[in-house]
């Protein structure tokens, strides 16, 4: 590939060199003007920077985007699921370990005794949602954080699958704080 | 009592003593903290060039003092760390190595001034605000920076690394062949000033104009020059940390931090020369120094002996905020150039430019001695 040929101002840099300065001083004066007028609480409307503090605050997700499951409700609280295993079967990264038993109400056939999602094997193809007949598991929560000091930790079970809270911590993890 | 004691330190047995220490702090003071200050703007400007936010996690009790703390944490980390001598390398160099980069570019503000003079009542001399200076200041400078090669040859040599070896190679190369471009860019500068003293340049500067004006061509060049002795961005081939290793591989914990304090202490160096040569010093146009008890007229204020000397110092910092600022500008704005590049630049570009700048100027003073 041939090199474009530079004329003679191009050659001895320097228009050049001025050129881009003019750009970055620009910024630095921009952002430095908005910074210390945000200092004195004006001209808040427009950013200083594209930085977002993370994690104090978050990019707002796009509604599609798939994050950690959590199991639906009925309305007396207890979970959707029946454990039919569709999700279990449909999942490629075989994660998801579910036990079943009986339902005291006999117009529902079972519900799962254990609901197990191993979130360190899991690819987040959202096959599980898809596969669900009963809508009763969802990955939208918005939550995609999972860091832990121990694998045991990203087992998530159907009690904190359940929860609501967006504080809640994973009961594998609290098990584990407990022990050390 | 009061009397007494100033009468003592500004006689003629103590004087030289207490005013040398109180400027030998001073200037220390600012060499000392500028590696950390300056490594604290170089963080936090280059966020702003680039729309980021910068350091601003590290606090004290919650206080992050807008990055500074990151910085003083930074330090704490350099001491802290594991100071590692690799089994190869000489022990005795290896350690000096560092000491040697810092310490050259230290001793160089021991003849810089920072301000004209300014008399004392009751004082017979009047205080020169410089350290040491003396007629051959600007040699002294530059016998300075060549020995701080060493510390870089030496680093890279003694450490027993082929890499550190190399990268010494390229550091030693690229900084010897631009002491000749660096010299000979001021030589202009100097057939004007007819000396190598930086208060005779300032006054000459003072009488005529700013050497910017007399000698454009000689400030771009003597600008890019020192960029390349300072050996940073676009020419920092030697370390060139993110592809290339560099002299300082076998480095680690505060001696590595040295190499890059030595890096600020002479971008704060070389500021202060551009000041001194080319920017007219402590001097603002329009503005004359009266004797003490008179006053001068300066925009339309009446001012006298001491709000002068207050103005003339600002002045004189605030270009040198403004040229250290300026040359973190370029720093953060060009890309790094290749090593042929350089070489290129230096001996087929800068150098035949530099002596046309000095027979410019010789055929200038031929015909306007002025």
């Amino acid at each position: 590939m041939a090199t474009a040929k530079m004329n003679f101002f191009e050659r001895i840099y320097l228009p050049e060199i001025a050129k881009g300065l003019a750009i970055t001083a620009r910024h630095f004066g921009r952002n430095m003007y908005l910074h210390t007028m945000h200092m004195f609480g004006l001209a808040k409307d427009q950013d200083a920077m594209v930085t977002i503090s993370y994690p104090e605050v978050r990019r707002p997700y796009p509604l599609v985007s798939r994050s950690r499951h959590r199991l639906t409700k009925r309305e007396d609280g207890s979970p959707k699921c029946v454990a039919c295993m569709m999700c279990a079967t449909a999942c490629p990264a075989d994660c998801i370990f579910i036990e079943a038993e009986e339902h005291p109400d006999p117009s529902i056939e079972k519900r799962p005794k254990h609901f197990d999602i191993d979130m360190s094997k899991c690819v987040y193809c959202g096959f599980c949602v898809e596969a669900c007949p009963e809508d009763a598991i969802r990955m939208d929560t918005g939550e995609f954080n999972l860091a832990f000091f121990d694998r045991k930790a990203l087992i998530y079970d159907k009690e904190f699958l359940l929860n609501e809270d967006p504080y809640a911590v994973p009961t594998g993890a609290v098990a584990i704080q407990k022990k050390s | 009592m009061i009397q007494t004691i100033y009468d003592l330190i500004t006689g003629p047995t103590w004087s030289p003593l207490v005013f040398g220490l109180i400027k030998t702090t001073f200037i220390m003071t600012i060499v000392m903290t500028s590696g950390l200050i300056l490594s604290w703007v170089e963080r936090k400007q280059s966020a702003i060039m680039q729309d980021r936010i910068g350091a601003n996690r590290a606090s004290i009790l919650g206080i992050s003092a807008l990055g500074l703390v990151n910085n003083l944490a930074d330090a704490l980390k350099g001491i802290t760390k594991e100071d590692y001598i690799p089994p190869k390398a000489n022990k005795f160099l290896h350690t000096m190595a560092p000491f040697l980069a810092c310490f050259t570019a230290t001793a160089a503000f021991a003849v810089l001034p920072f301000g004209g003079e300014i008399k004392l009542p009751g004082m017979a001399q009047p205080i020169a605000l410089a350290i040491a200076p003396m007629d051959a200041s600007l040699l002294f400078v530059f016998a300075m920076l060549s020995i701080g090669v060493y510390g870089v040859v030496l680093s890279g040599y003694v450490s027993g690394n082929k890499y550190g070896t190399l990268g010494a190679l390229r550091a030693s190369a690229q900084m010897i062949s631009y002491e000749v471009a660096t010299g000979l860019t001021l030589l202009g500068a100097l057939m004007m000033y007819q000396s190598l003293d930086f208060r005779v340049m300032v006054q000459w500067q003072q009488d005529h104009c700013w050497g910017i004006l007399c000698q454009p061509i000689g400030f771009v060049l003597f600008m890019t020059a020192t960029i390349v002795e300072m050996k940073r961005v676009p020419f920092d081939l030697p370390e060139a940390e993110s592809e290339i290793i560099g002299y300082s591989v076998e480095y680690s914990g505060m001696k590595f931090m040295l190499f890059l304090m030595a890096e600020f202490i002479e971008t704060l160096l070389f500021s202060w020369i551009i000041v001194l040569i080319f920017l007219g010093g402590w001097h603002l146009p329009g503005l004359h120094m009266p004797d003490p008890g008179q006053s001068t007229q300066w925009l339309g204020l009446s001012l006298g002996y001491g709000p002068v000397v207050v103005i003339e110092t600002l002045a004189f910092v605030g270009k040198v905020v403004f040229l250290c600022w300026f040359s973190m500008l370029i720093r953060w704005s060009l890309p790094r150039f290749r090593y042929d590049q350089i070489m290129h630049l230096g001996w087929k570009i800068m150098l035949p430019i530099a002596l046309g700048n000095v027979v410019l100027t010789s055929v200038a003073i031929l015909f306007w001695p002025k």
